[in-house]
This record gives C-alpha cells, sequence and structure tokens, in this order.
C-alpha cells in the first residue's frame, strides 16, 4: 500500500470537517484550543497562528471566489484562529475580508489588523476610515505603518488614536528583510505594540537582531511570508516530508515551516495566506502538538537549506 | 523606493492568475457577444491594411482609436482596477493612445496607411493578425478554455499588439509618438503575465521589441 500524499491527507481533513461549513460558526464547539502567545504589551493572548490576505483575497467582486475566502475564514474562525492581517495596498482583499465577516455575521473573537499605506500624513486618516468602512467593523485592533512608508507622519496619528481609545495597538511593518535598520531604530525609540517582518526556514535575518529587539522591547511579532508566497512550499513539496518531522507532529511540509516559525519565542503570530480551506485548518493546527526545540529548529533550517 | 534592487517582479503581482484569469472569463460572458462585432471590425482593418487609401486610413485610425477607448473604459477601468489599483493610473496609456490616433490619424491626417513592401511590411501585417487571430488562441491552447479568450478590440492586451501592427504600418513622423504608449502597455502587460508565469508572456514584450525596432529600421532607411 502505497504512502498517503499531502493531497490525501488534506482531502481526509476536508471530508472530516466538510458537515461543519453547514451549520451557522456559532454552533460550533473549537475542535482544538491553538496555542496562544501574549502580546507583551498588554498581556492580552491571541493564537500563534492567523491569516493574511495578500494575493490570496483580492478577487474583486468576483461572487463564487468570495464566497471561497468566506470559506477560509469561516473554517479560521472554527478552528480558533483570530488575527486576520490585511491593508489598502492589497486590492480588493479588505473589501473581501468584509464581505467575509458580514456573511459569518462578524465573530466576536476577531482580530482586526490592518495598515495605512500612504505616503502623505495628512491623508492617513481618510484611509484609515476607508479601511475600516471596507472592513465593516467598530474600530480596528491593530493598525501598522506598512512598509514604513510615511512612517515620521504616521505614527504619532496612530499613537493619538490609541491615546484616545480609537484603537488598540500600533505597529510597523517591512518584507522581505527590507529596511532592517531603520526598524531596528523605530523598536528602540518608539512605543510600539506589533513589528511585522518576514520570517522563515530560508530567510532568517531576523534572528540576529529583530527578534532578540522584539523580546527585550516587549514587542509582539507577526511574521508574513511564512511561505514565501508559495515558492518554499513548491521547492520542498518535490521532496519527501522527513520521517523526523512525525516527531513534532507535522504531518506535511506546511506544518513543519510554521512549526519551525512559530516556535521562535519571540514570535507571536504567523499570517500565512491561502484561498483553500483544508490548507487554513493544515495551518491553524499546525500550532497543536509538540514544538521544536533549538536543537530541532537547527534541523529543520539545515534540512529546509539543502533541498 | 528604497533598497529598490530587492524587489521583485512578484513583489508588484497583487493578484493570483486564477483570479485574474476569472475575471476574463466573466468579463467575457458580460460582454459577449461584442466580441463577433470587434472581430468583424478587425477583419476589416486587415483587409485595408493590404490596400489602404487616405480615407480608409482615416477610418482605421478612428475604429482602433474607439475600440481602445471602449477597453480602457469596460476592462481596464471597470473590471481589472477591482484586483489592481495600478490600473487606474495605466488606464491613461490606452486612452492617450486612442487621443493620439484620432487627433494625428483620423482628424489631421498627419499619420496614414502606407502599402509597404518587403521585411517590415509583412512583420506590420503578421503583428496585427498575431494580435487578431493567434492572441485569442492561446487561451484554449493553453488549457483556459475559450471562455477566457482575450480578444482584439474586447482584450488590452490583443489590441495593443494589433495596434503596434497598424503602426508598424504607418507613414508621418508623428508615430513614434503613436507608438509609445502601446509600448508601455506591452511592457507592463509582459511583465505582469511572466510574474504570473504565464506562457504567452513573451508576445506582448516582443510585440514592443519589433515595433520599435520596424520604427527605427525604417528611419535608417529613409536617411
Amino acid at each position: 500500500m502505497s504512502q498517503p500524499t499531502r493531497r490525501d491527507l488534506l482531502r481526509a481533513l476536508a471530508a472530516g470537517t466538510a458537515a461543519a461549513f453547514l451549520s451557522p460558526l456559532s454552533a460550533f464547539a473549537q475542535p482544538f484550543a491553538p496555542l496562544t502567545r501574549s502580546i507583551p504589551s498588554s498581556g492580552e493572548s491571541l493564537p500563534v497562528v492567523g491569516l493574511g490576505t495578500w494575493i490570496t483575497f483580492n478577487v474583486g467582486d468576483d461572487p463564487e471566489l468570495r464566497d471561497e475566502c468566506t470559506a477560509v475564514m469561516k473554517a479560521f474562525f472554527r478552528e480558533g484562529g483570530r488575527l486576520i492581517d490585511s491593508s489598502p495596498m492589497y486590492g480588493s482583499s479588505q473589501q473581501v475580508v468584509g464581505y467575509g465577516l458580514s456573511k459569518l455575521e462578524r465573530p466576536s473573537t476577531l482580530f482586526c489588523a490592518d495598515k495605512v499605506w500612504i505616503g502623505s500624513g495628512e491623508e492617513g486618516p481618510a484611509q484609515i476610515e476607508e479601511s475600516r468602512s471596507r472592513w465593516g467593523i467598530r474600530r480596528f485592533d491593530l493598525l501598522q505603518v506598512h512598509n514604513l512608508l510615511a512612517w515620521s507622519d504616521h505614527l504619532p496619528k496612530l499613537l493619538a488614536m490609541k491615546r484616545g481609545g480609537r484603537l488598540r495597538y500600533v505597529g510597523i511593518t517591512t518584507s522581505e528583510g527590507r529596511r532592517h535598520g531603520e526598524i531596528e531604530g523605530i523598536m528602540r525609540r518608539e512605543p510600539i505594540d506589533f513589528v511585522q517582518v518576514s520570517y522563515n526556514a530560508l530567510d532568517r535575518d531576523v534572528e540576529t537582531r529583530i527578534l532578540p529587539l522584539a523580546q527585550d522591547r516587549g514587542i509582539a511579532v507577526i511574521v508574513n511570508r511564512p511561505f514565501q508566497q508559495g515558492s518554499l512550499i513548491r521547492h520542498v513539496a518535490r521532496h519527501r516530508l522527513p520521517a523526523w518531522a512525525a516527531d513534532i507532529g507535522a504531518t506535511s511540509w506546511a506544518q513543519l515551516l510554521l512549526k519551525f516559525i512559530i516556535s521562535h519565542p519571540a514570535v507571536t503570530c504567523v499570517i500565512p495566506a491561502t484561498t483553500q480551506v483544508p490548507h487554513v485548518i493544515e495551518n491553524v493546527r499546525s500550532s497543536s502538538g509538540p514544538m521544536p526545540d533549538a536543537a530541532m529548529r537547527a534541523r529543520i533550517a539545515t534540512h529546509v537549506a539543502q533541498l | 523606493m528604497p533598497e529598490w534592487w530587492s524587489y521583485g517582479l512578484s513583489d508588484f503581482l497583487l493578484f493570483s492568475p486564477r483570479t485574474y484569469y476569472r475575471l476574463i472569463e466573466r468579463y467575457n460572458e458580460t460582454v459577449w457577444p461584442l466580441h463577433l462585432l470587434a472581430a468583424g471590425l478587425g477583419l476589416a482593418i486587415a483587409m485595408v491594411l493590404r490596400r489602404p487609401t487616405a480615407a480608409r486610413s482615416r477610418a482605421v485610425f478612428a475604429t482602433v482609436a474607439l475600440l481602445w477607448i471602449w477597453v480602457s473604459w469596460s476592462f481596464v477601468w471597470n473590471r481589472y482596477a477591482t484586483i489592481n489599483w495600478a490600473a487606474s493610473y495605466l488606464v491613461w496609456l490606452p486612452l492617450i493612445e486612442a487621443g493620439l490616433l484620432l487627433w494625428l490619424g483620423a482628424m489631421s491626417g498627419r499619420l496614414t496607411l502606407v502599402r509597404r513592401a518587403g521585411v517590415w511590411g509583412y512583420a506590420g501585417i503578421a503583428t496585427f493578425l498575431v494580435g487578431l487571430v493567434l492572441y485569442p488562441m492561446f487561451a484554449p491552447m493553453l488549457g483556459r478554455g475559450l471562455s477566457q479568450a482575450e480578444v482584439f478590440g474586447v482584450m488590452p492586451e490583443p489590441t495593443a499588439v494589433a495596434t503596434l501592427g497598424v503602426l508598424l504600418l504607418t507613414e508621418g513622423s508623428p508615430r513614434w509618438l503613436a507608438v509609445v504608449p502601446m509600448v508601455l502597455w506591452c511592457l507592463t502587460a509582459g511583465a505582469t503575465l511572466y510574474a504570473m508565469r504565464s506562457a504567452e508572456a513573451w508576445l506582448p514584450a516582443a510585440a514592443a521589441i519589433l515595433a520599435l525596432a520596424g520604427l527605427r529600421a525604417r528611419a535608417i532607411a529613409a536617411t
């Protein structure tokens, strides 16, 4: 008998949960409690696996694809996920998130994270208000300055919003290792709650300075591009999952790669993006079971780098 | 843009290939059967390219300009911009092209079609036919189905390729001006398709390079 493929496992996972989608979200008990981490500045717990929307939720007004995104959100919430991250840069993603939230009757567990992305500080508040309207929410939990664009203009306004009770957390973002020096400077000087950076088994620049600094300064870390926009998954998927992955309960490459990220003590939340229900379930469930220790993390990184 | 060297084409791609091709499919469903009208106009232009006259030239430029206005509004602005905010800026390229063709070709007659023999004459006809006949075949040939076919006068890429074919057969110094928006569109489209790993990514860029090479060769030959 041949070994089950990843597709077989996902299909079985989807079949096992398919019935769940026939009933309202509120009718379900969570099948397991996801691993959580505390946001250092508040102590609030957050599940370590969130949901990104870059590319995957930018589906315009296509009703079929919007419903697929809604199904992904529904599975995400049902599995215990909370943080959804988007940006005005992501095309129609905010509207699609808003559409899904409306269909799902705005789950109370939602932790809404968005960004301000505009070159003019004066236009920041209007963009934030438009984003809020697209999400269809009362207020954001977290607003981040996207890719540090005009950060010195936006950051004071976001911090003022937080002081005024119109926002709960403030952060900054970058991706693909860009402007880490500036990110470090802001982390040292400004009272931010979150920093969002790229991190995965191959892109490990943040391990040397950003992640330790986040721990020192009590700043929560959101990790984007955990699969290098899918290219890392496509690359490793050509190889057999190592047998030792079972030691940490990883049943797929996606779970092994996510466990590598979320096992770093500085990481608060990772935000993989997907359009498929089986994948979002697989992603959230990567936070269950044993986590790799330092030796296993090194083994994962070395193995992936050698593929 | 800081650290610009660290950006790749994929960093600027906002949507998935599936979303893009479904957008085309849904657009085709909405505007059908305008494809037949556009194809008919394309065939008429192809006939004129073989035997152009001054009056027919003006008609060709006016027709291509009006098709660009239609494509800009119906697809680029109303559909494409819903998944790519950059399209709300890029839409100026085909609109400028439409304005140039109307002004320089249809109204003032500073651009005229000529019957051209030789390599670049055939290249002009061939490029136009690639946009009119070959481009719509890519979707079915590449397994995306006829419902996602990109048709001249309905979608921007085949219209841009065909327009470059027309400009290869055009006399008048402002043709250099008219070719710029199409070259920029084709290069942008080629880069987008390349980032999407689409097999036809090379074609718009190749048409742009061919048009520039053709116009340059004619300029050299004329001196």
